[in-house]
């Protein structure tokens, strides 16, 4: 077994133990704490697998931006301290079976099929991937990255629409009753 | 390629998916739901970079795939904790049980 080997099955654990438990977690600070881990365990095997643009893209988009805005909205709507409710057990039961079922039958697929693995020099330089993404040409990615940004524009504007506080359509908020501000 | 076959790769990102199945059944929290969403996308984004390296590494379409579903879950997270924060100004709750004005 080779360091490569190694470093890949250990990464791999990471990721799934960190992953279980912010599934299982009940509190959940914690369980935004794991996601966090098994976030930046999935960077590790872009690491490994050599494409390390997308790794720095999986750490400041993921880590610095979406666990940080989760654990902004956990500060914000509960104590987080507090355990969560724990699921019936009939539901914890046929859930575990689902899932256990599905991966069973995905996994088998998947080991049946014979890939066809190319043996070429993978080679995923920032220089190449941004050639790519500005071109208009034939294999070029120029229109997708226009339309995202459109998206990403809608979805800034949406965002501060839906959280908007007006005054008109929630007469429940003129009640006596004063709220900390969110 | 580093001495892993494919399918042990595939092995990681299916679990991944599971598990983030298995947390959306059992979860009633809307914020860890959102969390169980995010760890289903990151497999598939691990799907779009091994089949990318593996089976096609003259060319860059996986990697392009995986860039736009990150800013796309961006964007997702963002929307969807604002609705969250709205949700619970009215109900003092993000329990999805509680939501149930559209239910009759």
């Amino acid at each position: 077994m080779t360091a490569s080997q190694i470093i890949f099955y250990f990464i791999a654990a990471f990721i799934l133990g960190c992953g279980l438990l912010a599934m299982t977690t009940r509190k959940i600070f914690r369980s935004a704490v794991w996601l966090l881990f098994s976030l930046i365990g999935v960077s590790a095997l872009y690491f490994w697998l050599q494409v390390e643009f997308l790794a720095a893209v999986q750490i400041v988009v993921y880590v610095g931006g979406i666990v940080v805005l989760i654990i902004f909205s956990v500060f914000l709507t509960q104590q987080s301290g507090k355990e969560m409710p724990k699921a019936p057990l009939t539901r914890t039961i046929s859930s575990i079976l689902a899932v256990l079922f599905g991966f069973a039958f995905t996994y088998s697929l998947i080991y049946k099929t014979n890939f066809q693995t190319a043996n070429a020099n993978f080679d995923a330089d920032v220089s190449r991937i941004g050639t790519q993404m500005l071109n208009t040409g034939d294999q070029g990615f120029a229109l997708p990255f226009e339309v995202v940004s459109i998206l990403l524009l809608a979805a800034m504007i949406g965002c501060i629409v839906i959280a908007m506080k007006s005054s008109s359509h929630l007469p429940k908020e003129k009640s006596t009753v004063s709220k900390p501000e969110l | 390629m580093n001495g892993i076959p494919i399918s042990h790769i595939l092995f990681v990102s299916t679990a991944l998916f599971f598990i983030g199945i298995y947390g959306m059944f059992t979860r009633r929290n809307l914020i860890t739901m959102l969390m169980a969403i995010e760890l289903m996308l990151n497999s598939v984004n691990i799907n779009f970079v091994v089949f990318n390296k593996y089976l096609w590494p003259g060319k860059l379409d996986g990697v392009f795939f995986t860039i736009f579903i990150i800013t796309i879950a961006a964007a997702e997270a963002a929307v969807a904790i604002a609705i969250i924060i709205n949700l619970y100004r009215n109900h003092q709750s993000i329990d999805v049980e509680d939501a149930v004005e559209l239910k009759h």
